[in-house]
């Protein structure tokens, strides 16, 4: 009888060992989930690119040397929310993923953070511009990288207006992004004095602009306002050339453009574009070692776009936060905690810090694209006509609407 | 009122690339009973192709719109004789179903080599610039899409319509065994056709890419308009596919004007509407 209840204390014993391993296990495994517009408007910018960034921010860790085992896994979400959290779910559920990066799309960002968040997964977003990932729909396990809709309309909006661009007409894609990158134009235009007075909403993956444009044309703004991405802004400022557009005295106002759009529109058609980026391959000696190092492994050449970038650098951060812990928590509001607790410092967006919403904050650039003239190479593209210091570019945390910052 | 006019007239640019892609496949299926599901695929064939003779070979635009569609239409005519044909007397799922497994492929193998933002074509000299018609902006180029467009949709319709070779051909559809007795080679026509069919989807795509970009999905998106085209038109129609590509090309630009939102569903709405009350389509025959 004695015997029988020290046997069952023993094993009492051992199975909440053995229970209490499985839920707070850390090991020094880890495995990552890039998330991303593989095939369709926005897989240049993401897509092949960022995982390959992902497998370079594991390499230049050194975390496998000091006995890591890390592992990338990629998915196509295709553009649509319910494809990319089954896609989600499954890698939590079943391929027991840590971290999901890169995830352009603000539709399919916005439906992940959901799901991160219910799985007590890390979420570092990259691709999706909408600011909402650190407003209204902040998460504790989300960190948001390179750039939002906030800061484009801070900086390019901004300029325009303070340019003289004192009235705007909207070409919006109707999805969240969109929405919410007019919504922090329109404030800021309003803001410094200038005029909303109208603007069309044109769906997603549109290939052909000029009725848009027409009504952009006969409105008779200043500036004509692209709230739009990838595949619809090259066909925009490609029809808008074609219209007259710049040379009927309106200014377009690319709100968001990336180095594959430029490369793509080419400098002909895309001379004298005013807009902002995070990251450019060609800032410094640190950013071009990286980028030609990405280049070489890509199959076009191409140097990295600033998502891609924001990839490299939010990994790179996560893996100095699991460093620092010493092991794999498995618990993503720890590690994103850790991560908020150190500031971030990479070659490619230099200092900066993840706010307490998961904002990460760093240095902004307005850039024109070159003239053909000035260009000395296929990939180069841009000037640098300004910058704007991380803590004026992004929300400031008293203007979050973040249910964290309530605490 | 000046708005709804340039509305009108853009409506009426777009619609041609819609008649010259539903021209070809109204020819398709109406002469080869299939259902070309790669149409949209060798659409953007033929934007890549004048792309290559550009950059590769510096043959500008005038020759790649004859050069485009005779090589596309040739790499047509090879897949017609390596696998259309062998299901010509099945049922058109089989057509419909091959074609498509051809589309994914060809659309997967661009953008494996060429990503999916597009490269750039820019516009001939010569049809640069644009005028002012008062009410809108018309550029030259949009101009000459129109025009050129019209008078390769006629042209094709007479070919098919009022030739003996045209005769020919409609009879080789309706009666193979009879026209085989008459000593014509139907096999060799069919596939001549099927070409004819390919070469029309690879002109649009040549006169498509100064205005879009040159984009591995460009056909993706707008072969499902162009089928929507088909069918209201009436499958096999010539002229029907000609009339109502331009008139929908006109109503989904007034749409963008009016409710911009539904300009993607309103060709689908017109569908739906027209198959309830007329299922052969607006100039169809019942089969």
């Amino acid at each position: 009888m004695k015997s029988r209840f020290i046997a069952s204390l023993l094993l009492g014993t051992a199975l909440t060992f053995a229970a209490g391993s499985i839920a707070f296990a850390g090991d020094k495994t880890v495995k990552i989930g890039a998330l991303s517009d593989q095939s369709g408007l926005y897989a240049d910018l993401g897509g092949p690119g960022s995982t390959l960034a992902a497998q370079m921010a594991i390499e230049d860790s050194g975390l496998t040397a000091k006995g890591w085992k890390i592992d990338v896994i990629s998915g196509d979400h295709q553009n649509k929310p319910d494809i990319g959290t089954s896609i989600a779910r499954q890698w939590f559920d079943v391929e027991k993923v840590d971290v999901i990066v890169d995830v352009p799309n603000s539709g399919v960002a916005l439906a992940v953070n959901n799901v991160v968040k219910e799985k007590n997964g890390v979420y570092i977003n990259s691709g999706a511009a909408t600011s909402d990932l650190s407003n209204a729909q902040c998460s504790p396990n989300t960190v948001h990288w390179t750039y939002d809709t906030y800061m484009l309309a801070h900086t390019t909006g901004q300029a325009l207006v303070k340019a003289g661009g004192s009235t705007w007409f909207f070409l919006t894609a109707d999805y969240a992004f969109g929405a919410a990158l007019e919504r922090d134009t329109t404030a800021v235009v309003t803001a410094n004095g200038g005029k909303v007075i109208g603007g069309v909403k044109h769906p997603l993956n549109t290939s052909d602009f000029s009725s848009f444009l027409l009504q952009a044309q006969s409105s008779g703004a200043k500036v004509i306002g692209l709230a739009n991405a990838g595949g619809d802004t090259t066909n925009t400022i490609k029809q808008a050339a074609e219209f007259g557009i710049n040379k009927g005295g309106q200014k377009l106002a690319a709100l968001l453009l990336f180095l594959t759009d430029v490369k793509s529109i080419g400098l002909d058609i895309a001379q004298g574009l005013n807009f902002t980026e995070t990251f450019y391959w060609d800032m410094n000696d640190q950013t071009r070692a990286f980028s030609e190092r990405f280049a070489k492994r890509m199959k076009n050449a191409a140097p990295p776009t600033m998502v891609q970038a924001g990839v490299y650098a939010g990994l790179s951060h996560y893996f100095k936060a699991l460093d620092a812990l010493g092991e794999n928590p498995h618990d993503g509001v720890k590690v994103v905690d850790k991560m908020k607790s150190i500031p971030t410092e990479d070659a490619l967006f230099g200092k900066g810090e993840i706010q307490p919403n998961g904002r990460t904050i760093h240095t902004a650039y307005l850039f024109e694209v070159k003239k053909p003239s000035e260009s000395k190479g296929p990939w180069d593209l841009y000037k640098l006509v300004g910058s704007v210091p991380g803590d004026q570019a992004f929300t400031p945390l008293d203007k979050s609407a973040c249910a964290l910052l309530k605490k | 009122m000046q708005a709804l006019y340039a509305q009108l007239l853009v409506g009426l640019i777009n619609g041609s690339f819609y008649a010259l892609l539903s021209l070809g496949l109204a020819v398709i299926f109406g002469m080869l009973n299939i259902i070309n599901f790669a149409h949209g695929a060798l659409y953007m064939m033929g934007a890549f192709c004048a792309y290559f003779l550009l950059s590769i070979g510096g043959i500008g635009y005038w020759w790649a719109l004859l050069l485009a569609p005779i090589i596309v239409g040739i790499f047509g005519m090879v897949l017609e004789r390596t696998m259309l044909q062998w299901i010509a007397g099945l049922d058109h799922l089989y057509g419909l179903l091959l074609t498509f497994g051809l589309a994914l492929i060809i659309q997967g193998v661009f953008q494996n080599f060429f990503g999916s933002s597009g490269l750039p074509y820019a516009i001939p000299d010569q049809l640069r610039g644009g005028m002012n018609l008062g009410f809108m902006f018309l550029p030259v180029y949009r101009g000459w899409v129109v025009i050129f467009s019209l008078v390769v949709c006629i042209a094709t319709w007479f070919l098919i319509e009022r030739t003996r070779l045209g005769a020919y051909l409609r009879a080789a559809t309706e009666n193979p065994t009879l026209v085989r007795a008459f000593g014509i080679n139907v096999p060799r026509m069919i596939t001549l056709t099927y070409g004819l069919g390919v070469g029309l989807a690879a002109l649009a795509g040549v006169l498509s890419a100064p205005i879009n970009q040159v984009r591995p999905l460009m056909g993706e998106n707008i072969i499902i308009v162009v089928f929507a085209v088909v069918v209201i038109g009436g499958m096999g129609s010539i002229m029907g596919s000609i009339i109502t590509g331009f008139a929908l090309g006109v109503v989904e630009g007034l749409t963008k004007y009016f409710y911009p939102e539904a300009s993607n569903t309103v060709v689908f709405v017109l569908m739906v509407l027209v198959l309830l009350v007329k299922p052969t389509g607006l100039t169809g025959r019942a089969a």
